[in-house]
C-alpha cells in the first residue's frame, strides 16, 4: 500500500485548498471524501433535470482573492459574477433596497428616514475601518497570547502595532464592534426600524444569536469583510453554482499531482506511539501518512474521527462543549418561470440580489426566540436569491433556480430529532412567507429540496448543520478558534492538523483556514512555504 | 482622540459634589481629607442616594434599592475607617438558598453545597467553578482602585496601566488565562450548561449573573457582570454576600459621617437644577431653589446621561461626545418589592433557620431566559425571578416586634413598559405574589403592607436615568476605558472642572465606593500639578 | 425631497435634471455632463477656455442647484450654528454670508460651506457634502429646525466683471450696493429673487437663488440682460480653474471629509488647511474646540500652501520634495493660471515645510504625444490668492 505524505479528510473547499498548497510544496497528498461528490458545503448538484442547485452555500464574497489568484482558479474554470441589488419587502407593500449607486442608495434610505440616508455614509466609513483592520489577519495564524515563544510574541507585537495604528478612537470602536449587539450598534447610526432590520440580517445569518444578543455586530462584519474585485462587502455568484469553487480548487490540486478519492468514508484516525500514522476507512482499509489534516468541524474531528483514548479527557470535554449550533436551513427550489414580486415592480434591478421579508428588529428577535424554544421560526428571516437570473447555467432558459436560506432552524425540535412531518411543516412556513409577497410563486414551483440541520449534518457532515463549523462568538474567534491553545491548526496529537472553517478565520467560503493550515504544516516539515501572504491596505 | 485632562487649576478650588450617594460621599471624604473645601448637595432629605434604609410602612423599614453588600471597596473602608463610623455587618457570608417549589431546595455558600438534591459531580463542579471565578474576579477586583488606562492614546501612565492590567491577566497562569479570555466575553448560560447538571443550581447561578442588568442568561456579557458582582470581598470573600446591620443606610450613614468629620459640608434637600458655566469651564451649580453655588470643580455622582445631558446640557459639549453619552444604555429592568409581614413566613420544605439567608427563585436557566424575553419587547415577565432577603430576621431595627420585612429584587420589569405603567403595577404585583405563593403558600395572608418600586419609580425617587441601578449597562463595550463612554473614562469630563464619580464610571455599579475614590484622586491630581 | 425621489420607483431616474435643464441642455453643444449628487451638471458647454475667459473678462453663468442646502430656523438657530462651526456666527449679521468649516471632536474638518443669514434668526447653510445626519446629531439639546431644501431652491452662480451691470439691467434696483458677502432680495416675476455677492471664482460675482418654478424665467431674464455684456454658460471645468486661482479648497480634493476617512490619519484640521482665521477660540464651545486648542499647543501636522511652480508643466498629484529630496507632501490641486500666467498648485505639506522661502521641488510627470517625461520643478510658496482683482471688493462695482 502506498504511503502518502499527507491525508486530508474531507473534500470541502478548505480541505481542497489545504491539499493544493501541500501538493504545490511537493508533498504526496490524498483527499478522502465520504460522499460520491466533492465540495462539502460548496457544491452544485443537479437534483432536478436541467437545474443546478447550490445546495448549501449559495453566494461568494469571502473567498480570498490572494488564494484565487495564487492557485490560478480562473484557469481552473472559476468565475465569480457579482450581483447587484438586494431588498427588504415590508408587510405594508413598501421596499428598502440596496443600490450600488451611492446617490440612489442615499435616496432609498432617505425615503424611509431623511437622516438615515446620510447616516449610511458614516456607518459605511466605520465598517470599512474595521474591514481594513481585519482583512490582513485572515491569512495569518493567530498567536497564542499565553505563549512565550518568539513567534507568538512577534505576532502579538505585530497585532498590537496594527491595533495601535488605528488610533485611540477606532480602537474603542473596534472593541465595541466585537462585543455589541447588531441592534444596539445600528441604533447608534440609524433611526428607522426598517433600515435597522434591513441591515441587521448580516448579523444573524448562520448564527444562534438574536439581533439583540451582544456579539452579533461582529457577525455582520464577518459578512462585510469580503469583496468582489476590490468592491468591498460585495457578494457574487460562482458561475455554475458554489460547486464551481470546489471544482476549481480540486482541479488546481490535481494539477500539482494530488489525488482525490470519493466514496471513501474515513472511520478513524490511526494513532500509534502518540503519533498519527494514517486513517482507517469504514471498509476496513487503512491509508497511511504521518500527517492527517481534518477538514471536518472540530467537534466531529475530536468526538468521531479521533478515538477518545488518544486524547486528554479535558480536551475531549472542550471539544464536546464547542459551540456549533444548528441555526439555519435552506430550501432549493426549481421554478417553471420567474415569480413576480408586486412590491418591486417588473423592472426593478433589486430582484437580482438577496430578498428579505422581515421589516422590524422585533420580528427578527422573535424569530430567534422560536429557535431558543426549540422550534423553527414561525416568521423566519429569509435570504432569498434567484441565481438563474444572473447565471444562465443554473436552469433551462425561462426556468429558474431559487435559493432560500432560512434563519432560524434548530438542530432538534423540542429536544427530539426532526421528523419528515416537521420538515414538511418547516417547508410550508417558508413557502407561505414567500407566497405572501409573490402571488404566483406557488404555481411556479416544480421541485423543492428542503435542508434542515438534520440533512446538512447527515449529508455534509456539519455537526448540528452549523454552516460556519462553529459559532462566531468571542470565545471561538482568533486565538480562541476552535479552542484556546489550539488556534494554530495543530491538533493535540502529533501529525494531526485542522483546516476547516472551525479554525481561524472562520466560516464562509474563504479558503483561508485551509491555506493557513498548510503554511503551519509546511513550517513543521521545514518545507518552503507555498501559501501567499495577505495583501495589505485593501 | 480629544485629551480630556482638564487644564491645571488652583489647589484651593472649592468642590461641589452633586448627589450624596455612596460614591459622592466617598469622593467628598477623600477630597476633604486632602484639604479641599467640599460641599455635597443631595436632592433627598437624607444622604445615601439609592443606598438608603427607609420606612415603607409604619414601623417597617427596608433598604430601598440594593439590599445586600458584595462590593464595598476594602481600601475605602480602611481609609475612611467606616467601622468607627458605625458600619458593621449583621451577617457575612450569607448562604444562598435556591428555592424549589417542591421543597427540594439547594443551599450553598462559597462554592460549597451544604444541602439539597445535588449530585456529587455537581458538588465538585461547583467548588471548581466557584474557585475559578474567584480567581478571575480577583483580577477584576485589582482594577477597582485604578484609573482605567487609555489605549492608543494618553501618556506613560496609561501605558503602565495597560501593562499592569495585562500582567494581572498573565499572572493567572496559562490555563486560567486561556479560560478567562474564552469566557469573559460570553454568556453564563453556556458556561453553566458546560459545567452543571442540576437545573435548579444552574438557575440560581444564572440569576447571580443577570441581577440588575438588562441581560438574560443567554446574553453575552453575562459572565462579565457575574465576575463584576464577585469582584469584591465585602461579604467575607470574593463573591460573598453580607447584610449590613441597619441596612444599606448604615453604609452611607458611615460614609456621610466620615465625610463630615473630614470637613465636608453636607446639604440635603438641595436638588441641583443645573451646572453653571463661565466661558469654557464650569463655575458651579444652581439649585432648583434658584440659589447658585460657585465652585471651580463640580463632581457629579448623578449618572452620566443625567449629568451631561440634563444638568449640563448637550449644547455645552462637543457633538461626538454628547452622542456617545446619549448612547449609554440605561434601561432599568429590576423592580424592588417590599412586603411588611405580620410574622415570619414559611417556605415549603425550608428550615426556618434558613429564612435569614439569601433566597432565590430561579428554578432553571430557561425560566430566567423566558423572564428576560418579555422585557425585550417592553413587557414585564409573566413569571419573574426573585432575590429575596428578610433583614428583620437578623436585625430587629427593621420591623416591630414579631413582625417581619421581606425585600426582593424582581426581574424583569423594563423601564419603557409604556403608557399605563402604573395601571400595570397591580398586575405585576399579582404575578410576583403568584410566583411567591408557589414557594410560600401562606405568605399572601401575612402581608400587612406592600411597596413595589418599578424602574420608573426608581428613576423618579433616586433620579437615575432609566431607573438603571448601575447608571448604565455594564458590558464589554462599557467597561474599563469604555466606561462611561470611550475616551472619557478617567473621571474628568471634556469640560474643564467637571468630573463624574458615580457607578456610570469605572468600575461600575454596586455599593462599592471605588469610583468615588478614583474620581477624588483624579480631581487632586489635576489640582496638584498646578 | 422631490416627490419623484420619494417614490419607490425612483431608481428609474438615477440622475435628475435641474430646473434649468431645458436651457442648459440646449446650450450644451458638447453634450458633456457628469454627476453632481442627485443631478446632472455640465462639464463644459462649447469651449471651456472661452467659458473661463468669460469669468475673468465678462460674465458666466453656472448652474448651482445641486449644491446641498439646509434651512436652519428656530430660537436656537444661532446657538446651534455657533456650536457647529468653528467661527463666530454671531458676527454674520442678517443679510450677510460667512464662509465656515465644521469639525468632528478631533478637530478634523468634516466639510466647509457658507452660512447665509437670510433674515434675523433664519439661516441657510450650504455645504459641499451631505450633512443632514451630522447636523441632526449636533442639534440635540437645541430648539432648532433643520430641513434639507436642496431641491426646493434653484441657484445660479453668476460671475465676472460685467455681472453687476447685467443685474442692474435686469432691473434689480440697488444691487450695486451689495458689498462682498452681502445678501439682497428683489421682486422678480411675481416672486422673490435672492442675490448674494458670493462665488467660487475669486472675482466680482453673485449667486442667484430662486424657487424652481421661476428658474427658467430667471435664466431667460439673465441671458437677455447679459446679451450685450458677453454672457456665457460655464461648466465645471472653467469653474475649477478659477477656483484654484482664487485659492479655495474643495472637499474630497484638497481635504478628505473627516467622516469619510477610513484611514484616520488622512484628515486635516482647519489650521492644516490654512483656515485658522475661521477658528474663534473666544467661543466657549464648538465641536473640535478642545482638540484644536491642543493642536495649537502642540503644533499642526500639515500645512496647506499655495505654490508657484517653475515652468509650465502641471504639477497635478505631484510629490513635493525638500532640498535633500525627501518627500514632504503632495499637490492636491494644480492648474495653469491663465489670469496670473503662472503654473500654480495647492499642496499639503508636512510641518514644518511650506514656510515662505523654503526650497521645494515638485516631481512632475507629463506626457507629450504619448511619451512620458519627468521634470523636477522648483516651487515657491506664495501668500495670498494667485489672482485677486480689486473689482472683487469694489462697491459699487464698475460696469466692467
Amino acid at each position: 500500500m502506498t504511503k502518502y505524505d499527507a491525508i486530508v479528510v474531507g473534500a470541502g473547499h478548505n480541505g481542497l485548498a489545504n491539499a493544493a498548497y501541500l501538493a504545490k510544496a511537493g508533498l504526496k497528498v490524498v483527499v478522502l471524501e465520504k460522499n460520491p461528490w466533492i465540495g462539502g458545503a460548496a457544491v452544485s448538484r443537479e437534483i432536478q433535470d436541467g437545474w443546478i442547485y447550490s445546495n448549501c452555500s449559495y453566494v461568494c464574497s469571502l473567498l480570498r482573492p490572494e488564494i484565487f489568484r495564487d492557485l490560478d482558479l480562473s484557469r481552473h474554470g472559476l468565475q465569480i459574477v457579482p450581483y447587484g441589488g438586494g431588498v427588504t419587502c415590508t408587510s405594508s407593500g413598501d421596499i428598502l433596497g440596496n443600490y450600488t449607486d451611492h446617490d440612489v442608495q442615499r435616496r432609498e434610505f432617505a425615503r424611509h428616514n431623511a437622516r438615515d440616508g446620510d447616516a449610511y455614509h458614516r456607518y459605511s466609513t466605520d465598517v470599512m475601518r474595521q474591514c481594513r483592520f481585519i482583512r490582513p489577519l485572515l491569512l495569518r495564524t493567530p498567536p497564542d497570547p499565553t505563549s512565550f515563544r518568539v513567534r507568538d510574541i512577534r505576532e502579538m507585537v505585530y497585532l498590537s502595532r496594527e491595533f495601535a495604528k488605528l488610533g485611540e478612537q477606532v480602537i474603542y470602536d473596534t472593541i465595541r464592534f466585537y462585543t455589541m449587539s447588531i441592534a444596539d450598534f445600528l441604533g447608534e447610526y440609524f433611526e428607522s426600524d426598517l433600515v435597522k432590520a434591513h441591515l441587521s440580517g448580516s448579523g444573524i445569518i448562520g448564527t444562534a444569536l438574536g439581533v439583540y444578543s451582544p456579539g452579533t455586530a461582529y457577525v455582520l462584519l464577518h459578512h462585510y469583510m469580503g469583496e468582489v474585485d476590490g468592491s468591498s462587502g460585495a457578494w457574487g455568484f460562482a458561475r455554475g453554482g458554489m460547486g464551481a469553487v470546489s471544482k476549481a480548487l480540486a482541479s488546481s490540486f490535481k494539477s500539482f499531482g494530488g489525488e482525490i478519492r470519493t466514496d471513501c468514508d474515513v472511520d478513524q484516525l490511526v494513532v500509534r506511539g502518540g503519533k498519527v500514522r494514517g486513517v482507517a476507512l469504514a471498509n476496513g482499509d487503512e491509508v497511511h501518512a504521518d500527517i492527517v489534516v481534518s477538514n471536518l468541524d472540530p467537534k466531529r474531528t475530536f468526538t468521531k474521527l479521533v478515538n477518545e483514548k488518544d486524547l486528554d479527557p479535558a480536551f475531549v470535554e472542550r471539544a464536546r462543549n464547542f459551540k456549533i449550533r444548528g441555526s439555519s436551513g435552506k430550501l432549493n427550489i426549481a421554478l417553471d418561470g420567474l415569480p413576480t414580486f408586486p412590491a418591486l415592480g417588473p423592472d426593478n434591478p433589486l430582484r437580482f440580489g438577496d430578498m428579505h421579508f422581515i421589516d422590524s428588529l422585533e420580528r427578527l428577535e422573535r424569530a430567534y426566540d422560536d429557535w431558543k424554544n426549540g422550534t423553527w421560526s414561525k416568521d423566519p428571516y429569509l435570504d432569498l436569491l434567484i441565481p438563474s437570473m444572473t447565471d444562465p447555467t443554473m436552469a433551462p432558459p425561462g426556468k429558474h433556480f431559487m435559493s432560500v436560506f432560512v434563519q432560524y432552524v434548530p438542530p432538534k425540535i423540542h429536544g427530539r430529532d426532526w421528523t419528515d412531518a416537521d420538515r414538511d411543516a418547516f417547508r410550508d412556513t417558508v413557502v407561505e412567507q414567500i407566497a405572501r409577497h409573490s402571488p404566483d410563486f406557488k404555481q411556479l414551483v416544480r421541485h423543492i429540496e428542503v435542508r434542515t440541520p438534520r440533512e446538512l449534518e447527515n449529508e455534509v457532515g456539519l455537526t448540528e448543520g452549523n454552516i460556519f463549523q462553529g459559532e462566531l462568538t468571542m470565545d471561538q474567534l482568533l486565538f480562541n478558534r476552535p479552542f484556546p491553545g489550539y488556534a494554530q491548526y495543530r491538533g493535540p496529537v502529533k501529525g494531526l492538523y485542522m483546516c476547516g472553517s472551525g479554525t481561524h478565520p472562520g466560516g464562509g467560503v474563504m479558503a483561508a483556514p485551509g491555506a493557513n493550515a498548510a503554511r503551519e504544516i509546511l513550517l513543521d516539515l521545514r518545507k518552503p512555504n507555498t501559501v501567499p501572504e495577505g495583501w495589505t491596505d485593501d | 482622540m480629544t485629551d480630556v485632562q482638564p487644564a491645571n487649576k488652583r489647589r484651593d478650588d472649592k468642590v461641589v459634589i452633586i448627589g450624596a450617594g455612596h460614591n459622592g460621599l466617598v469622593c467628598a471624604a477623600y477630597l476633604a481629607r486632602a484639604g479641599r473645601e467640599v460641599v455635597v448637595l443631595e436632592a433627598a432629605a437624607q444622604p445615601g442616594g439609592a443606598a438608603v434604609t427607609r420606612e415603607f410602612a409604619p414601623g417597617f423599614r427596608v433598604s430601598a434599592c440594593a439590599h445586600l453588600l458584595y462590593l464595598l471597596d476594602a481600601q475605602v473602608s480602611r481609609d475612611l475607617a467606616l467601622e468607627s463610623h458605625g458600619l458593621k455587618m449583621a451577617r457575612s457570608n450569607l448562604r444562598t438558598v435556591a428555592l424549589a417549589a417542591d421543597g427540594g431546595h439547594i443551599v450553598h455558600a462559597g462554592g460549597k453545597v451544604e444541602s439539597g438534591p445535588v449530585s456529587p459531580a455537581d458538588r465538585a463542579a461547583l467548588a471548581d467553578y466557584h474557585a475559578r471565578l474567584q480567581r478571575f474576579a480577583r483580577v477584576m477586583g485589582k482594577q477597582h482602585n485604578r484609573r482605567p488606562p487609555r489605549i492608543g492614546g494618553g501618556d506613560r501612565s496609561d501605558l503602565l496601566g495597560a501593562a499592569l492590567l495585562g500582567l494581572d491577566i498573565r499572572l493567572l497562569g496559562r490555563d486560567d488565562m486561556r479560560e478567562f479570555l474564552r469566557i469573559a466575553g460570553i454568556n453564563v448560560y453556556d458556561v453553566l450548561e458546560e459545567t452543571f447538571e442540576s437545573p435548579l443550581l444552574k438557575g440560581t447561578l444564572a440569576l447571580d449573573a443577570v441581577l440588575g442588568t438588562n441581560l438574560g442568561p443567554r446574553s453575552n456579557n453575562s459572565v462579565l457582570t457575574l465576575l463584576h458582582r464577585m469582584s469584591g470581598t465585602a461579604g467575607g470573600d470574593y463573591g460573598a454576600v453580607a447584610l449590613p446591620a441597619g441596612g444599606m443606610g448604615t453604609v452611607t450613614a458611615a460614609l456621610a459621617a466620615a465625610a463630615q468629620k473630614s470637613g465636608a459640608t453636607l446639604r440635603c434637600s438641595s436638588p441641583v437644577a443645573r451646572i453653571t458655566l463661565e466661558g469654557d469651564r464650569v463655575s458651579g451649580v444652581q439649585l432648583e431653589s434658584g440659589e447658585t453655588i460657585a465652585a471651580g470643580t463640580v463632581v457629579s455622582n448623578a449618572d452620566p446621561a443625567r449629568t451631561l445631558l440634563q444638568l449640563l446640557g448637550a449644547r455645552h459639549l462637543e457633538t461626538g461626545f454628547a452622542e456617545r453619552v446619549r448612547h449609554i444604555r440605561s434601561r432599568g429592568t429590576a423592580a424592588k418589592l417590599h412586603l411588611a409581614l405580620d410574622g415570619l413566613p414559611e417556605f415549603t420544605g425550608l428550615d426556618g433557620a434558613l429564612l435569614g439567608e439569601r433566597l432565590v427563585i430561579a428554578p432553571d436557566p430557561v425560566y430566567v431566559e423566558h423572564a428576560f424575553d418579555h422585557s425585550k419587547y417592553g413587557t414585564a415577565s409573566p413569571e419573574p425571578v426573585l432575590e429575596i432577603v428578610m433583614p428583620s430576621v437578623h436585625d430587629r431595627s427593621f420591623s416591630p416586634q414579631g413582625k417581619h420585612v421581606l425585600s426582593a429584587i424582581v426581574q424583569y420589569a423594563p423601564h419603557d413598559a409604556g403608557a399605563g405603567a402604573d395601571a400595570r403595577r397591580g398586575e405585576f404585583l399579582e404575578r410576583i405574589l403568584g410566583v411567591l405563593g408557589k414557594y410560600s403558600p401562606g405568605l399572601r395572608r401575612q402581608i400587612v403592607a406592600t411597596e413595589l418600586l418599578l424602574p420608573a419609580d426608581i428613576e423618579r425617587e433616586f433620579r437615575i436615568t432609566g431607573g438603571h441601578w448601575h447608571h448604565g449597562e455594564l458590558a464589554l463595550d462599557r467597561f474599563l476605558m469604555l466606561r462611561p463612554v470611550p475616551g472619557a473614562a478617567q473621571y474628568a469630563m471634556p469640560l474643564d472642572g467637571l468630573y463624574l464619580c458615580g457607578a456610570g464610571c469605572h468600575p461600575g455599579g454596586g455599593v462599592m465606593g471605588s469610583a468615588g475614590g478614583n474620581a477624588a484622586r483624579a480631581v487632586l491630581a489635576a489640582g496638584s500639578t498646578a | 425631497m422631490k416627490p419623484e425621489m420619494n417614490h419607490k420607483l425612483h431608481f428609474r431616474t438615477a440622475v435628475y435634471q435641474t430646473p434649468f435643464h431645458p436651457r442648459t441642455s440646449a446650450l450644451n453643444v458638447l453634450n458633456e455632463w457628469h454627476r453632481w449628487k442627485d443631478y446632472t451638471t455640465a462639464d463644459a458647454y462649447f469651449d471651456e477656455t472661452l467659458e473661463y475667459a468669460a469669468i475673468r473678462n465678462a460674465c458666466a453663468v453656472f448652474d448651482l442647484t445641486p449644491m446641498t442646502k439646509h434651512r436652519i430656523t428656530g430660537p436656537d438657530a444661532l446657538a446651534f450654528l455657533n456650536r457647529l462651526v468653528t467661527r463666530d456666527v454671531a458676527k454674520i449679521k442678517p443679510g450677510r454670508v460667512g464662509y465656515c468649516v465644521w469639525c468632528d471632536d478631533n478637530g478634523q474638518v468634516i466639510d466647509d460651506g457658507t452660512i447665509f443669514h437670510l433674515r434675523p434668526g433664519d439661516y441657510r447653510l450650504c455645504s459641499q457634502e451631505r450633512q443632514l445626519d451630522w447636523l441632526a446629531r449636533s442639534a440635540r439639546g437645541f430648539d432648532v429646525s433643520i430641513v434639507e431644501d436642496t431641491h426646493d431652491v434653484a441657484a445660479l452662480a453668476f460671475q465676472g466683471p460685467t455681472t453687476c451691470a447685467v443685474l442692474k439691467k435686469m432691473g434689480l434696483a440697488g444691487v450695486e450696493k451689495l458689498t462682498p458677502f452681502g445678501i439682497g432680495f428683489f421682486p422678480f416675476a411675481g416672486g422673490e429673487l435672492m442675490v448674494s455677492r458670493t462665488g467660487f471664482t475669486g472675482d466680482l460675482g453673485y449667486e442667484l437663488w430662486i424657487e424652481p418654478g421661476r428658474a427658467l424665467a430667471l435664466w431667460d431674464a439673465l441671458f437677455a440682460a447679459g446679451a450685450d455684456h458677453g454672457i456665457r454658460p460655464m461648466g465645471t471645468h472653467a469653474l475649477e480653474v478659477s477656483r484654484i486661482e482664487a485659492g479655495f479648497v474643495q472637499a474630497g480634493v484638497d481635504f478628505l471629509p473627516a467622516d469619510a476617512a477610513v484611514r484616520i490619519d488622512r484628515t486635516r484640521s482647519p489650521f492644516e488647511l490654512d483656515l485658522g482665521r475661521l477658528v474663534d477660540f473666544t467661543k466657549p464651545v464648538f465641536t473640535g474646540r478642545r482638540a484644536l486648542l491642543e493642536e495649537q499647543r502642540r503644533g499642526s501636522r500639515y500645512r496647506l500652501v499655495k505654490l508657484d511652480v517653475e515652468g509650465n508643466k502641471l504639477a497635478r498629484s505631484s510629490y513635493i520634495y525638500d532640498r535633500a529630496r525627501n518627500v514632504v507632501g503632495t499637490v492636491t490641486s494644480a492648474v495653469w493660471s491663465p489670469a496670473a500666467k503662472t503654473n500654480i498648485a495647492l499642496a499639503s505639506l508636512k510641518m514644518p515645510w511650506g514656510r515662505p522661502g523654503d526650497e521645494l521641488w515638485a516631481e512632475i510627470y507629463y506626457q507629450r504625444e504619448l511619451q512620458w517625461a519627468k521634470v523636477m520643478a522648483r516651487c515657491r510658496v506664495i501668500e495670498g490668492a494667485f489672482f485677486d482683482p480689486p473689482r472683487r471688493r469694489a462697491t459699487p462695482p464698475a460696469d466692467f
